[in-house]
């Protein structure tokens, strides 16, 4: 049986990748969807905008040793849009970053987050931006993400953030890694399938 | 009581019981996999210890990353040899049914599961892409999950989810000649947003959607995850029932009428209760093409390129611009192109091959311009070859393929280099979606793909009719 790990904060300096509609082709390019496991996934986030393609540095968030070491990433609207691929929030996680705040996120990516144990929380557009200005104005600014408070704080401020509850209860309670819990109830699982027609070729 | 939809109603008969979490634990009837999202989802399983609950539910193919022309084992490319063979090796461990590479029955996930007659109304379905959306065509409640949500299915046939609100698009009137589903998808995400959708179940309906037959009902819901919505369905009707009868999984005699009366039941109510109504009028759409990096960024053929500030997002639109290398104000007619691919879950079955084979019949690829077509399943491609359209296409100068993804994604040899302009049929203008990093995507109908590729540049196929 695996530990229960509950999340209920994420502390730390932070790194901003601003835009909206950033697409998972962009966070990982298809080409390492063809590895057999997310083991190396936190090599290629951002590939095609990190380097060019004689593998030199392109200017990018992600390249820039001032955000080195950071554990939350702020963005703007409908992060994570596009494919399901998992490898997004895996690269992103695997690189380091262990929450990701931003104004919204799109349904596939939230709850691929969630299920790693990744917080994904919103904020509004107002307090994105200035989460944004202050981590490029102080890189160093130190971040406490409170999922039980829902709030983040820095310095003096505290901005509230918002998750669907549901998220919020499986991040804290430690239920995120939803297998245990939902294999729990094969009975009543087993009991359901009996009552839809399709499961038994439409019996008369 | 207010009526039901039918995503109240596969809710409510699929839900097994309310989490500790507040989720809802949703049974999923029917499990889609594919070479891609699924390895470590099977890794995971192995790591606990844990056996498929119902593996006679999940059904594989590989679609992604085999190669459309030489498909000789092994693999020219050590990859997706090697993931092809890590699938392989968990179907057998793990007792799931596989179409491989070799089989008849071999294809895109979504063009198969209708094919098959294993996508049916009134179902729950799930697979690890996002496309998944395109079953809801036959009333189906489908949507894309990430590798753990396929561990979490194969573990348990059941996911932790939280149920959406229902936004019903109506498209009324009818379409002119020339006007394709992909067109009324795509004036819907340009009306609705590519994140508009959040939070949303689409359901399609009105008369042009009534009208449509199965083909292109999926090219639709196959982009609802384009518009931010997770599940995209139209209720299914007679064309549904008349799709599935007599395909391999549906049940014959009187299992078959018991089946029509249970789909007939799912359907949403006169009197259901939407959280949201949208209405599109169906003269209005003309063939529409995306000019940008996100399918939302499209136009009308006869249109101007718009200006960065018509947007709501307008640094988005000049990020588009930069990239795209065109500026606003200018015709999209006329656009040079140097790729016309016709193909994907989107517009890759034999509907859309006549529709293409239509325009190119007895006319000549540009030259200059590499001009593919890849049926989406090794059904379709017998199917089109029986028709002749494969060599009216081969005759007009297009590289007819074996099936599979191809160059909507580019994860197998077809793709695009440096910043090529591609004509495609497929889904996704994303920046680099098609293999290059600079390369550039111009969505559209497969018609005005093969329009597109006679001419070397965008055309009305209107002209073409
Ligand atoms: S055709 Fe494209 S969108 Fe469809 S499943 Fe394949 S890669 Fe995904």
């Amino acid at each position: 049986m695996s530990e229960i790990v509950k999340i209920t904060n994420v502390t730390g300096t932070a790194v901003t990748i601003r835009g909206n509609d950033i697409d998972t082709d962009r966070i990982i390019p298809a080409r390492y969807l063809k590895e057999v496991t997310f083991a190396r996934m936190g090599e290629y986030p951002f590939f095609d905008e990190r380097f060019d393609g004689a593998g030199n540095l392109k200017p990018h968030p992600l390249n820039d040793p001032k955000y080195k070491g950071a554990s939350l990433l702020f963005v703007n609207k409908n992060f994570g849009c596009g494919s399901s691929r998992e490898h997004a929030p895996q690269a992103l996680y695997r690189y380091g970053l262990n929450a990701i705040v931003g104004e919204s996120f799109a349904a596939i990516f939230a709850g691929n987050c969630t299920i790693m144990g990744v917080p994904a929380v919103t904020v509004s557009a107002g307090d994105i931006e200035q989460l944004m200005q202050t981590v490029e104005k102080d890189p160093k600014t130190s971040f406490n993400l409170d999922i039980e408070a829902k709030t983040i704080s820095f310095g003096e401020q505290k901005i509230a953030i918002d998750l669907p509850e549901t998220y919020r209860s499986a991040l804290t309670s430690g239920s995120w890694d939803s297998t245990a819990l939902l294999r729990a109830n094969l009975e009543q699982v087993k009991k359901t399938a009996t009552k839809l027609p399709y499961m038994s070729n439409f019996p008369g | 009581m207010a009526g039901r939809t039918l995503y109240d109603k596969i809710w409510e008969s699929h839900a097994v019981g309310i989490l500790p979490t507040g989720q809802t634990q949703l049974f999923i009837g029917l499990h889609l996999i594919h070479e891609i999202t699924t390895a470590p989802a099977f890794d995971m399983l192995r790591e606990k210890g844990m056996d498929v609950a119902f593996p006679e539910r999940t059904f594989a193919t590989v679609d992604h990353i085999v190669p459309t022309d030489v498909r000789t084992r092994p693999f020219m490319d050590a990859e997706a040899e090697e993931l092809t063979q890590a699938l392989e090796k968990n179907v057998k461990q793990f007792g799931v049914e596989f179409f491989g590479i070799d089989s008849a029955n071999q294809g895109i996930v979504h063009v198969i599961g209708p094919q098959l007659g294993l996508t049916q109304p009134g179902m729950t379905l799930a697979c690890g892409d996002s496309h998944t959306s395109t079953h809801g065509a036959f009333g189906t409640l489908a949507f894309g999950i990430g590798t753990s949500q396929v561990r979490d299915v194969l573990a348990t046939q059941t996911l932790a989810m939280d149920k959406l609100k229902v936004r019903r698009i109506n498209v009324d009137g009818t379409l002119g000649t020339g006007v394709y589903a992909k067109d009324v998808i795509l004036s819907i995400i340009r009306r609705l947003g590519v994140s508009g959708g959040k939070g949303f179940a689409y359901e399609y309906g009105g008369s042009v959607i009534d009208k449509m037959n199965m083909e292109e009902r999926m090219t639709v819901c196959n982009m609802s995850i384009e518009g931010g919505a997770l599940v995209g369905y139209v209720n299914p009707d007679g064309t549904t029932f008349e799709y599935l009868k007599g395909r391999p999984h549906v049940p014959t005699g009187a299992a078959f009428d018991r089946a029509i009366s249970y789909w007939k039941s799912v359907a949403s109510d006169a009197d259901a209760k939407y959280d949201d109504v949208v209405k599109l009028i169906g003269k209005d759409i003309e063939p529409t093409v995306t000019w940008g990096i996100n399918p939302g960024q499209a136009v009308g053929i006869t249109e101007m390129l718009p200006k960065p500030a018509e947007y709501s997002d307008p640094a988005g639109a000049t990020k588009a611009y930069e990239h795209m290398g065109w500026q606003p104000g200018a015709p999209i007619l006329g656009t040079p192109i140097n790729v016309a691919f016709i193909g994907s879950c989107t517009n890759g079955r034999l509907a859309d091959l006549r529709a293409a084979a239509k325009v190119a019949k007895g006319r000549k690829v540009q030259s200059g311009i590499r001009a593919l077509v890849v049926p989406g399943s090794a059904e379709v491609k017998k199917l089109a070859e029986r028709e002749g359209l494969h060599e009216v296409f081969k005759e007009a100068g297009f590289e007819w393929r074996e099936a599979g993804c191809s160059m909507c994604l580019a994860m197998n040899p077809d793709k695009l280099n440096g910043n090529e302009v591609s004509a495609s049929s497929s889904n996704r203008n994303f920046i680099g979606r098609q293999g290059s990093p600079q390369g550039r995507t111009l969505l559209m109908s497969p018609a005005m793909v093969a329009a597109a590729a006679l001419n070397g540049k965008v055309v009305d196929v209107r002209e073409y009719q």
